[in-house]
């Protein structure tokens, strides 16, 4: 990791209330590289998500884009400065078709009408170099798979060639075919030079496609693992909390 | 489901020689069962009454429709984002009493009287679109109140009697009755539509293939081209064997073309197809979403309200029982048959057309016959549960084809 990170997380700390879900964590992404984050329910993961996305405000901590301090007030922001973010969900409109949801919001247009040629075009590309199947590019997102769909979303967060990819659960609602499908996504947009981050609390996943393994356990970061050497074990035990361990490319 | 994902094309899909205009033929297709049912039912009431199928008919009839569709348009805009206005017929009926009223009473130039109707109709709907989205009131309510208090104030402004009538020499009440496009005016315009469109969609496929994307063939935009001839010019022609085309007709088709171009092609009308599709989701993609939704609720009373003033042109008159909740009912089910859906995201413009056509055919049929007048809403309510049905198994099908 010579090159320095395209985005950093510096002491990102953050409360509901009396609830302190994110403590003096740190997160460093590299580009051609996965991190994923991974661990229990209310960990804090979401709202890791929430702050890397500008849909949340930290109450202390900085964020670092290209050595950098941004401060990320929304989500429009946070894509401005390169921070894509896939929800768990989508945010797709079923009764839109493919082109139309991959451009929502950011529609190219010829004068006052939009240019639905430059955007059908540029759908193609964005789709073949996800290597993503769809029936038809003008196909209603609601007659697609799973898989498609998360194909479709993934594509969209690339419009505007972002340099961090922040994917939330991309797993978590799928089948086995679709499941692989989407990690084959994953592998190829880390191979065309992008940072993924993959939250997931899926193990198998992370051990199929991620470079690093970020832990958190009660809002803190409790161990980052080199997923190529760290055993399924360590990570696990970093989850669960019963062996607390911090070892391997720590950030 | 996961058939489609080791695709029927191998590369990503769009790659088939028809999917760039897949929509386009998924949109014609919709639109199949109703022309069928418009055909269906002109060939039984011809069958029933020679005198259906007449020019003479057939431009009273458009003539009727022509403020239905005005209404049915702004109910198609609200109900693409996912909303319904239930007030619509009061508002119609507000906005005649006050411009009778203003015109006849008060002396006011039509053209203010006229303005400030509309204005009354824009102020109902942009107070909805506020009570909406800055309360959070469910529009179905906030719209009952309006019907409400717009019933009252029709009164109101009527008050001390019942009836206002608008002198027969005033303007609106000819351009309502009388005025009809010269046939010359009328096929002139068609012709510049018709090879307006052929342009536009030779343009297109030009850019289409420069772009090495899939595009018609020669042959089928000439055979589209040559079909949209044939279906404008036809009625047109037949029409002018009669009065005409009405100015009123001619204003619907107009608002309608302008309302279809806005919805397809620009910005705004994306963000409404995308709200009433799914809110957060155009939320997040960075679209002005209460600014939307107040838009469409003020566009719809306004054009509730230009339907009453045309009404109250049409019989010469405002009175007490104009509006009503009969013809918000019919605007609501005139949409759903033409198309757009009652829960938000899908629908066109032109479903307006097609739905108030479906709905004067059966009523305007039924007089012709003689049929007791109780018929008229069973068989109307009939079609609209048939619409809604062929839509949900139509849509369930292709969620079902996984397209």
């Amino acid at each position: 990791m010579t090159h320095p990170p395209v985005m950093s997380l510096r002491g990102i700390t953050h409360s509901f209330g009396a609830v302190r879900a994110l403590v003096d964590v740190d997160l460093d992404v590299h580009a051609h590289e996965v991190v994923a984050v991974v661990g229990d329910n209310g960990a804090g993961k979401s709202t890791l998500v929430g702050v890397m996305s500008g849909a949340l405000v930290p109450d202390a901590g900085e964020v670092v884009v290209d050595g950098q301090e941004v401060l990320l007030r929304s989500p429009g922001l946070a894509r401005q400065l390169g921070i894509a973010t896939v929800f768990q969900d989508l945010a797709l409109c079923e009764d839109l078709d493919v082109v139309e949801n991959l451009f929502l919001g950011q529609e190219v247009r010829r004068g006052p009408v939009l240019d639905e040629v430059a955007m059908e075009r540029e759908a193609l590309r964005l789709l073949a170099q996800l290597s993503a199947r769809v029936p038809s590019v003008r196909t209603p997102v609601s007659g697609l798979s799973g898989g498609q769909r998360q194909a479709v979303a993934v594509a969209r967060a690339l419009v505007g060639e972002p340099r961090v990819l922040v994917l939330d659960e991309p797993t978590a609602a799928l089948g086995v075919t679709q499941t692989a499908e989407v990690l084959n996504l994953v592998e190829r947009v880390r191979d065309r030079g992008y940072g993924v981050v993959l939250v997931s609390q899926n193990m198998a996943d992370v051990q199929a496609v991620a470079d690093r393994v970020v832990v958190l356990r009660r809002g803190r970061v409790n161990g980052v693992f080199d997923a190529a050497s760290a055993s399924y074990e360590d990570i696990i035990a970093a989850i669960t909390g019963v062996s607390p361990q911090r070892r391997g490319g720590a950030s | 489901m996961s058939a489609p994902v080791v695709g029927r094309a191998g590369l990503p899909g769009a790659h088939r020689p028809d999917a760039g205009w897949m929509r386009g033929s998924d949109r014609d297709l919709r639109s199949l069962p109703v022309l069928a049912a418009l055909v269906a039912l002109a060939l039984v009431f011809q069958a029933l009454n020679g005198a259906y199928l007449s020019a003479d008919n057939l431009v009273n009839l458009t003539q009727q429709a022509a403020t239905t569709g005005i209404i049915t348009l702004g109910m198609v805009l609200v109900l693409m984002v996912g909303q319904v206005d239930l007030s619509v017929g009061a508002v119609s009926g507000l906005a005649a009493a006050v411009v009778a009223v203003a015109v006849a009473r008060a002396g006011w130039p039509l053209v203010v009287a006229v303005v400030a109707a509309i204005a009354v109709g824009a102020a109902f709907g942009a107070g909805y679109g506020w009570m909406y989205t800055r309360l959070g009131v469910p529009s179905f309510v906030i719209t009952l109140a309006g019907l409400l208090v717009g019933i009252g104030l029709q009164v109101q402004v009527l008050a001390p009697v019942a009836t206002v009538n608008l002198p027969y020499e005033s303007s609106l009440v000819r351009f309502a009755q009388q005025a009809f496009l010269h046939p010359a005016v009328s096929l002139g315009v068609v012709a510049v539509v018709v090879v307006g469109h052929g342009t536009l969609a030779v343009l297109e496929r030009r850019r289409r293939l420069a772009a090495q994307l899939p595009a018609r063939s020669l042959g089928a935009v000439l055979l589209r081209t040559a079909g949209l001839a044939v279906g404008l010019g036809l009625p047109v022609w037949y029409l002018n064997t009669s009065r005409g085309v009405g100015g009123m007709v001619a204003l619907f088709i107009g608002l309608v073309w302008v309302a279809d171009v806005v919805l397809r092609r620009t910005r705004w009308g994306r963000s409404v197809r995308a709200i009433g599709s799914n809110v957060e989701s155009a939320r997040r993609a960075g679209f002005p979403v209460r600014r939307v939704y107040v838009a469409a609720f003020t566009a719809c009373a306004a054009l509730a309200a230009l339907a009453g003033v045309l009404q109250a042109g049409r019989v010469a008159a405002a009175h007490q029982g104009a509006g009503g909740a009969e013809l918000t009912l019919t605007a609501i089910a005139a949409a759903v048959i033409g198309g757009t859906s009652l829960f938000g995201g899908r629908g066109s413009a032109w479903s307006a057309v097609l739905g108030v056509g479906v709905i004067h055919a059966i009523g305007s049929g039924l007089t012709l016959v003689n049929a007791d007048g109780s018929l008229r809403p069973i068989v109307t309510g009939v079609v609209l549960a048939l619409a809604v049905t062929v839509d949900a198994v139509s849509r369930r099908s292709r969620a079902a084809n996984g397209r």
